[in-house]
């Protein structure tokens, strides 16, 4: 018998980051050479709601590794996220998170 | 050729076109929904497997489009899974492909509905268009489908601009590049416009 901890949700985390999933999936975007760099940085942020910073920074890991995971979730959701990156007309593919 | 402009009083994003650069855009986003119409999942040659043949007629493609343009607007989702991949295209093809006919729609009505003539033969026309947020949103994604368009045509590569200036004007793959980095440069302006 236990009983419950006083451990509070860490309330930085979005619904959508905690997963209890061994492997969630992930939305990766692919570098194109033409796809403006301000565009993709909007994309980021109207779709997925993230501040100017985020959105730059994965932006910039597009432009210079190539590819960057941006969204990170169950399979659906990753399906929903991918579908949405083609509609804006980024190169966009998902995978299970390694 | 001034680009958009975020127009404070009235909180829309607006632009003013000559009559041929309003003409230049309704032609491209034509070609573009006549492309997303044109190759719509056709179905497979006689050879084919009849059934996978029903599937595409029914519910959609299950393999990437041949042209390469449709290849690039409609990636492969899994590029490692090729049963999640077609199951991914039959889901989500058809509908793509009507959303970007439909914003490409959504521009030349704009134009049309702003008084570009159907036939352009008037000299000195002035096309004044006045977009409201999802408006400007929904142009840019045609602008983005046309470059894209525009991009794989011409071979275009990271880096490579020097190679497109060096081409002697009359070259229409110069011509060709040059309303690339035309709509490329509208389309920044549009999102400048969204984020002042």
């Amino acid at each position: 018998m236990s009983a419950a901890s006083p451990v509070e949700v860490e309330p930085t985390l979005t619904p959508d980051e905690i997963t209890f999933l061994a492997k969630p999936w992930v939305t990766l975007v692919w570098d194109d050479p033409v796809n403006l760099m301000s565009y993709v940085s909007y994309v980021f942020q109207t779709y997925f709601g993230y501040d100017k910073k985020k959105a730059e920074k994965l932006m910039l890991q597009v432009h210079t590794d190539g590819k960057s995971a941006v969204s990170t979730g169950t399979r659906e959701e990753m399906e929903r996220d991918v579908q949405a990156m083609h509609e804006y007309g980024l190169w966009a593919t998902m995978e299970k998170a390694t | 050729m001034s680009g958009f402009e975020h127009h404070r009083k009235s909180g829309r994003v607006i632009a003013t076109f000559s009559g041929f650069e309003a003409d230049l855009l309704r032609s491209l986003a034509s070609q573009m929904i006549e492309l997303l119409r044109n190759e719509r999942a056709e179905p497979p040659g006689p050879s084919a497997d009849p059934f996978e043949a029903l599937m595409v007629e029914f519910s959609g493609a299950t393999s990437p489009p041949d042209d390469p343009v449709l290849a690039r607007l409609f990636p492969t989702a899994y590029p490692d899974d090729e049963e999640a991949a077609s199951d991914f295209r039959r889901f989500t093809e058809g509908g793509l492909r009507d959303g970007k006919a439909a914003a490409s729609g959504l521009l030349i009505d704009t134009l049309e509905d702003a008084g570009l003539p159907p036939e352009l033969n008037e000299e000195g026309l002035v096309i004044d268009v006045e977009l409201t947020r999802a408006e400007a949103d929904s142009w840019m994604r045609a602008f983005t489908d046309i470059r894209l368009a525009l991009a794989t045509r011409l071979g275009v590569e990271a880096g490579d601009e020097d190679y497109w200036h060096s081409l002697p004007d009359d070259d229409p793959r110069a011509q060709a590049h040059d309303i690339y980095e035309w709509v490329g440069y509208l389309q920044e302006t549009v999102i400048e416009a969204l984020t002042s």
